[in-house]
């Protein structure tokens, strides 16, 4: 493995979050994207010519080393590390209008779950999976709430754009065209 | 519309309303049970056993349910109406509630997606990923009566002590200083700082005079004269004219 391969490798180990291009490319600024990519890229290859329990994924627009999946059972029934909480219906619920809808009002939210958002809002803010981004037009200019990068963590994807498409679903309903003044 | 009494007989059933996520899950759910479509929901059939299932709600969590049921009842009432066979115009009072139904519906198809790509992701760990610690509530305090006691005495001892100045009124003695200075400067045409405080040594006293100096100077009564540094402080009356 070439040094930069080995830095990168380092860091990535040290590091609690998937660390970005941009993040790596403090660790040594002689070097160009090119060279970041293909250290990259041998870390990768490395891992798995050696049959390494870990791997490099890309994550919520980063890099991260993570365990495969096949090692799961072992390591949970041996009480190394614990899964994390699922989320309830609600907060999973939540989570979806606002991955497809962002940015998203909480009126919103609530017109489509048909219950109250403010308690499932909090608890998602505070799990760092949604954040409040900007402040919407009209009365009170509500808040209006995105999905985060800790979000695309949760799910180990890349960016948003890899939720399942709207014409995926079997049921098509592209988002009103807003605003709608009433419902009747 | 069926009683209370009447939900759990024939081929209704038990709803545990603490399973669903709203007046929507709790309407989708009984439109699966039923096999129908979303598009073409027998309404009355329906809000009956609507207002079935949330005979049994606390009220405290009602008001979402009570604001559905409402809308149910009007939809019905709205579906009895006649109309004129050739109204093209008619909208289905139902459309928007199928709207939100068919919504809803997406985004629960939408919620078992992530749940099986979180489920996926939460096999693999990462270095020093570790989910969040759970809130725990902080636990109660126990204590004897002593422990209070050497707490409570801990935390007045801990206290400072608050420094407090006694603020003395000295008032200066202007009318003083000035018969002092008036009486050396009449018998000569200049005088020392020195002498004029010689008697009286107080700080009020030599204030006084300082301020009253000040003021000749500025009048031009007097002219202070100093030759050196801290040398002698000398004051000289101004010749009339």
């Amino acid at each position: 493995m070439n040094q930069l391969a080995s830095l990168v490798e380092a860091a990535l180990f040290s590091a609690p979050n998937p660390l970005s291009l941009n993040e790596l490319k403090k660790l040594d600024r002689e070097s160009s994207n090119q060279e970041f990519s293909g250290a990259l890229e041998e870390l990768k290859e490395h891992y798995s010519r050696v049959g390494s329990g870990v791997e490099l994924v890309e994550i919520a627009e980063g890099f991260q080393i993570i365990t495969r999946p096949e090692h799961a059972d072992a390591i949970l029934r041996a009480h190394i590390v614990q899964k994390p909480r699922k989320l309830s219906s609600a907060a999973m619920e939540t989570l979806a209008i606002i991955a497809y809808r962002q940015p998203v009002g909480r009126a919103e939210i609530e017109e489509i779950r048909g219950v109250a958002a403010d308690g499932v809002l909090r608890s998602l803010q505070e799990k760092g999976l949604v954040d409040p981004v900007e402040r919407g037009e009209g009365l009170g200019r509500p808040m209006l709430y995105g999905t985060t990068s800790g979000f695309l963590e949760l799910l180990g994807i890349n960016a948003v754009g890899e939720l399942p498409h709207l014409e995926e679903l079997s049921i098509e309903l592209t988002p009103p065209a807003p605003p709608r003044l009433a419902d009747e | 519309m069926t009683g209370p009494g009447t939900a759990s007989s024939g081929n209704a059933f038990v709803v545990d309303l603490e399973q669903f996520q709203g007046p929507l899950d709790l309407l989708l759910n009984l439109i699966r049970q039923e096999e129908i479509e979303i598009v073409d929901i027998p309404i009355a059939k329906i809000t009956d056993q609507f207002l079935d299932a949330i005979q049994s709600l606390g009220l405290n969590q009602a008001a979402d349910y009570l604001e559905m049921a409402a809308l149910l009842l009007r939809i019905k009432i709205q579906m009895l109406l006649p109309r004129p066979l050739d109204d093209t115009d008619w909208e289905d009072p139902r459309a928007e509630l199928v709207r939100r139904l068919l919504e809803y519906e997406q985004i629960k198809e939408v919620v078992v997606w992530i749940g099986a790509r979180a489920e996926h992701r939460s096999d693999r760990f990462g270095r020093g990923w570790s989910p969040p610690e759970p809130e725990l509530p902080p636990q109660p305090v126990t204590l004897d009566v002593d422990g209070l006691v050497k707490a409570v005495e801990e935390v007045i001892a801990s206290i400072p002590q608050p420094v407090l100045h006694r603020v003395l009124v000295r008032p200066l003695d202007i009318e003083g200083a000035r018969n002092r200075i008036d009486h050396l400067l009449g018998s000569g045409a200049s005088t020392t700082f020195q002498e004029i405080v010689s008697e009286t040594k107080t700080t009020a006293f030599i204030i006084s005079v300082l301020l009253v100096l000040l003021e000749m100077a500025r009048q031009g009564d007097v002219d202070l004269v100093q030759s050196q540094p801290f040398g002698t402080f000398e004051i000289i009356r101004e010749s009339a004219g």
